[in-house]
C-alpha cells in the first residue's frame, strides 16, 4: 500500500473515535467551564493531554487549588496504563518508524487509538498513525471548545445518550476477535468480572488503577491458559 | 499564570507516560509469555473499561442496557465500529424517550 492510503485509512479509522471523543469531550467542556476555566484553557488541556480520565481528574484538582506534586502523582496513576499500550504497540511497528516519527505519535496513544491500532493485522505505519491521531485529536479538541463554549444549548437527552457512544465502540473491537480466538474470550470475561467486582466491593480504587490491575490480571491468566504460538523469525 | 503551570505539569507527565515506553523500548520481546500478555492486555484494557461504566454512561441504568445489548447484537454480526457505536447511543436515545 502506498503512503497516502495508509494515511486516509488511519483517517478512516478515526471517524468512530473522533465522533465518540466530540461527545466526551463536549461533556469535558461543559465541566472545565463550570470549574472555573475559561474555553481557551479547557481548550488548551484537551489539545495538551488527550485523555478522558486524567483531564478530568486535573480540573478538579486545578479547581480545589490542589499542589503540582499531586497534579503529577494523579496523571501518573491514572495514565500509567498508557506505558503498557505503549510497551505493546512497540512491538508491532513498522521498520519506518524512526526516534522523531516515535517522539511524535507517543502524544496520540490514547485507549481508543490503542485499541484500533493493536487490532491491525499488519505491521504499523507512521503515517496510519498521523492519520488516525488527526481525527480524533481534532473530535476531542472541538467537542471541548463546543462544550465549553455552548454546552447548556444541547437537550440533556441527547448529551445523554451520547455518553454511550465510546463504550458501543469498545463493543465493536472486542467481540468479533473474542468469537475466533477462546483467549481473547478469557481476557475479556475475566476482566470484566474482575471490573465488575472491583467496583462493588474495592469503590475506593481509583477508576484508572482498576482498570490497570483488572486488566493485568485478566491478560496474565489469558497467557498462562492460552499461550500464543511461536512466531516464524 | 497559575493555571497554565497546572496544565503545563498535567501534559509534561502524560506525555513522558506514553513517550518514554514507546520510543527507547526497541528489541522485540522474546518471551512467549510476555508476547502473549501484551496481546492481551488491549481486549483486557477494553473490557475492564467497558464494565461496569457503560451501565452508568447515558445518567439511566435502563437506556444504558438498551444501548449494550444493541452494541453486542451488532458487534456480534460484526458490524463496522462507527455503525455499532452510533446504533448503541440512538438505541440509548429512542429508549429514554418512553422512560
Amino acid at each position: 500500500m502506498k503512503k497516502k492510503s495508509h494515511f486516509l485509512r488511519g483517517l478512516v479509522h478515526g471517524i468512530p473515535i473522533a465522533l465518540g471523543y466530540l461527545s466526551v469531550s463536549f461533556g469535558f467542556g461543559i465541566r472545565a467551564v463550570n470549574g472555573g476555566l475559561s474555553v481557551l484553557q479547557a481548550t488548551l488541556i484537551s489539545l495538551l493531554n488527550l485523555t478522558s480520565a486524567g483531564q478530568l481528574a486535573g480540573i478538579d484538582i486545578i479547581a480545589a487549588n490542589g499542589t503540582l506534586i499531586e497534579m503529577a502523582l494523579v496523571q501518573l496513576t491514572i495514565n500509567i496504563r498508557y506505558s503498557l499500550m505503549a510497551l505493546s504497540l512497540s512491538q508491532k511497528l513498522d521498520a519506518s518508524f524512526s526516534a522523531p516519527h516515535r517522539l511524535l505519535v507517543s502524544y496520540g496513544i490514547t485507549d481508543e487509538i490503542f485499541g484500533v491500532a493493536a487490532s491491525q493485522k499488519e505491521p504499523l505505519k507512521p503515517s496510519y498513525f498521523y492519520g488516525l491521531m488527526l481525527m480524533a485529536v481534532s473530535g476531542w479538541v472541538l467537542g471541548t471548545f463546543l462544550g465549553a463554549a455552548a454546552g447548556e444549548l444541547l437537550p440533556a437527552a441527547v448529551t445523554n445518550a451520547l455518553g454511550i457512544l465510546m463504550y458501543g465502540m469498545f463493543i465493536a473491537i472486542i467481540i468479533p476477535p473474542a468469537r475466533k480466538e477462546r483467549g481473547i474470550l478469557v481476557a475479556v470475561l475475566i476482566a470484566a468480572s474482575l471490573s465488575i467486582l472491583c467496583a462493588k466491593l474495592l469503590p475506593m480504587i481509583s477508576g484508572g488503577f482498576a482498570v490497570i490491575i483488572c486488566a493485568v490480571l485478566a491478560a496474565v491468566a489469558a497467557a498462562l491458559i492460552f499461550p500464543r504460538p511461536e512466531e516464524e523469525a | 499564570m497559575k493555571i497554565a503551570v497546572y496544565i503545563a505539569v498535567m501534559a509534561g507527565v502524560t506525555y513522558l507516560i506514553r513517550m518514554l515506553p514507546f520510543t527507547f523500548f526497541r528489541k522485540k520481546i522474546k518471551s512467549r509469555f510476555v508476547r502473549s500478555l501484551l496481546y492481551y492486555i488491549p481486549y483486557a484494557v477494553l473490557a475492564a473499561m467497558t464494565v461496569p461504566a457503560i451501565f452508568d454512561s447515558t445518567g439511566n441504568l435502563y437506556t444504558a442496557i438498551a444501548g449494550s445489548v444493541t452494541a453486542l447484537v451488532l458487534a456480534f454480526f460484526n458490524m463496522p465500529l462507527i455503525v455499532v457505536a452510533l446504533a448503541a447511543s440512538l438505541a440509548a436515545f429512542i429508549t429514554g424517550l418512553f422512560l
